[in-house]
């Protein structure tokens, strides 16, 4: 009996599916199935975009004033230039502010009472619902003035990016190393100089990754503009004189108004405008990225 | 005597105390850093006050009719947000359960080893590209093409299995399933990147012991992995929720702005964000008045949701320490 055999009880060492493994086989094929799903709504938004708004988009989308009713042609300059104008307002009342209170969180007084409460109050402005900045704009800036106006929507766009500001920046500012702030304290330096001359310059890529993910949020809400800039139909500047304190229009809103008309022209602009919407999004995301690589 | 080093150095101009210029600029940088603070802290303040506030008048004349009533007729003067209230709740959970289910799933499917590191990275991308785009271009989307997919399905839906209550009506346009199903979307990116944070923060040596035990790859994500990482993912599906429930344009372009609570998914229903972007534009003194109160409701139970959720991402983390 020179064969060798293993005995017929021994469990076989080959996988078989059965059992707990043919579980798990099967587990995984439903783990990949919903990842499939997952991704399909994307692919379908990026391809509606690309045929319908695509086949809109053209030099007069971007030179002229919305069409109104049965009108033909017609495009969404003016929309661009608003938005582009509400989230230059909006960045310059969030960044600086942002930056500054970050600088203080993560600098000054990182674990003072003042901090601890700032922080969380960023924490749950984060949280606060788009629509509830727009209401707080209009309560603030509408009534006071009594008017809309683009003033009145930036307004509302810099409560949403000030809380992703404040609390991207001072993650930021945390993770520069603290021998170097050591090195700056030992040599004599202020709070002032230390922040200036090493915090800010080494945490600055890790900063500006925060403000553009602001920017690209705001960019693209359109709740908090509806009743604080409504919509404008003319351009921003007219007769070279800027009109800050009438309604504004934007490209959000624009494709929001456009999307419930019962005219093609009309939504095939909104798609039109959805595709340049979400290219400057995602220009301004990729952006971040580059900006985001970790340097140490 | 020759000291070492001063021949090469001018000491009065290196070593120095500040000047009382450098002590100034120092002293009033920390006071405006100071100041930022406390105005991004009474900003918070000032946004709950100034709802509240604008809100008051309402308050006081019609107390808790307004979110206990069912009408909304301007013509009538009466109004009541409790429809409002059902539709926010119901399509919020329907979102978290689909895209709880889907959000969750990708969360394992990106950290359990099911996947070169590459493919990886391209199916995070896509998380975070679903992320990226705007809620009105979801809005646009779920019009054009959520709505005249799922008719079909939902007409079949209807007919044969009609006295159950949730498939109770017609889809007529638009109605609280489309609307459920874009907002699940959106919030599906949240959820999938706060449970991959709990999923990763899990010890390696968690799994390579359920290994070791001989569990299969799934025994061991789930009776091992996610286990371990619940309280985290379970706080994912908290801040998703208090996502869904602030979420405001794709509901407003979906859901057919109808107050009427009804259980069926088919119908038209409401939201409190939703009927604040379409009512506010043109309303009058008296239903601005309400609709800050809609606007402090709103605010109310966002903050509970979001507070509690993230107490309890804090308490997760500092449990895997």
């Amino acid at each position: 009996m020179n064969e060798t055999s293993l005995p017929e009880s021994t469990p076989s060492l080959q996988r078989k599916l059965e059992g707990r493994a043919l579980r798990s086989m099967l587990l995984s094929i439903l783990v990949w199935i919903s990842a499939i799903l997952t991704s399909i709504p994307l692919f379908s938004v990026l391809y509606m975009l690309s045929t319908r708004g695509g086949a809109r988009l053209n030099w007069e989308a971007f030179t002229e004033l919305p069409p109104a009713g049965f009108e033909m042609g017609g495009g969404f300059g003016n929309a661009l230039v608003g938005t582009l104008f509400m989230v230059g307002i909006a960045s310059l009342i969030a960044i600086p502010l942002g930056i500054l209170a970050a600088i203080f969180l993560a600098e000054l007084g990182p674990n003072s009472k003042l901090a601890t409460i700032a922080r969380f109050s960023a924490k749950v402005l984060a949280g606060v619902p788009s629509i509830l900045a727009g209401v707080f704009a209009y309560a603030t800036v509408v009534v006071t003035t009594g008017t809309y106006s683009a003033i009145a929507g930036g307004v509302a766009l810099a409560v949403l990016m000030l809380p992703i500001v404040v609390l991207t920046a001072e993650e930021s500012m945390k993770m520069v190393p603290k021998i170097m702030k050591d090195a700056a304290y030992g040599m004599g330096c202020t709070h002032t100089q230390v922040i200036w001359k090493i915090v800010l310059p080494t945490g600055m890529p890790a900063i500006l990754t925060g403000v553009m993910l602001a920017i690209a949020r705001a960019s693209g809400e359109t709740a908090p503009l509806l009743f604080t800039a409504l919509f404008s139909n003319y351009w921003l500047i007219q007769d070279g004189r800027l009109d800050a304190m009438n309604p504004t229009a934007s490209l959000a809103v624009l494709i929001y108004n456009f999307s419930g008309m019962p005219f093609d022209n009309q939504i095939e602009l909104a798609w039109a405008a959805s595709l340049v919407l979400v290219i400057i999004v995602l220009i301004i995301n990729a952006i971040s990225r580059i900006f985001g690589k970790p340097k140490f | 005597m020759k000291k070492p080093f001063l021949h090469n150095v001018e000491t009065d101009s290196i070593c120095q105390p500040p000047s009382p210029s450098v002590i100034f600029v120092d002293r009033a940088f920390r006071m405006l850093a100071r100041l930022g603070v406390i105005l991004v802290f009474s900003l918070i303040v000032v946004l709950v006050l100034e709802i509240g506030i604008k809100a008051l008048p309402s308050i006081q004349k019609s107390g808790l009719d307004v979110i206990t009533g069912t009408v909304w007729d301007v013509g009538q003067q009466k109004f009541g947000i409790l429809p409002a209230i059902w539709g926010t709740l119901y399509s919020s959970l329907i979102a978290l359960f689909v895209g709880g289910f889907f959000g969750i799933s990708m969360a394992i499917f990106l950290t359990q080893d099911f996947l070169h590191p590459r493919l990886a990275a391209i199916f995070r991308a896509i998380v975070e590209l679903l992320a990226a785009i705007p809620s009105v271009v979801y809005g646009l989307w779920g019009i054009f093409v959520v709505i005249p997919a799922i008719r079909p399905l939902t007409d079949e839906l209807n007919e044969s299995l009609g006295w159950i209550p949730f498939f109770s009506s017609t889809l007529s346009g638009p109605g609280l399933l489309p609307a459920a199903l874009v907002l699940a979307i959106m919030i599906l990116p949240t959820i999938a990147a706060v449970s991959q944070d709990a999923l990763r923060a899990v010890p390696l040596r968690t799994k390579q012991a359920a290994y070791g035990m001989g569990t299969t790859h799934w025994e061991a994500i789930l009776k091992v992995m996610v286990p371990t990482a619940a309280t985290g993912i379970f706080g994912s599906l908290v801040l998703g929720l208090g996502r869904a429930l602030g979420e405001t344009m794709a509901l407003a372009m979906l859901i057919g702005n109808s107050n009427q609570i009804s259980l069926s998914l088919f119908a038209p229903a409401n939201t409190l964000a939703a009927m604040l972007a379409l009512n506010f534009p043109e309303a009058g003194p008296s239903e601005i008045e309400v609709l800050m109160y809609a606007a402090l409701v709103l605010m109310l139970i966002t903050l509970v949701v979001n507070v509690l959720g993230s107490m309890i991402i804090t308490y997760a983390q500092r449990g895997m320490k």
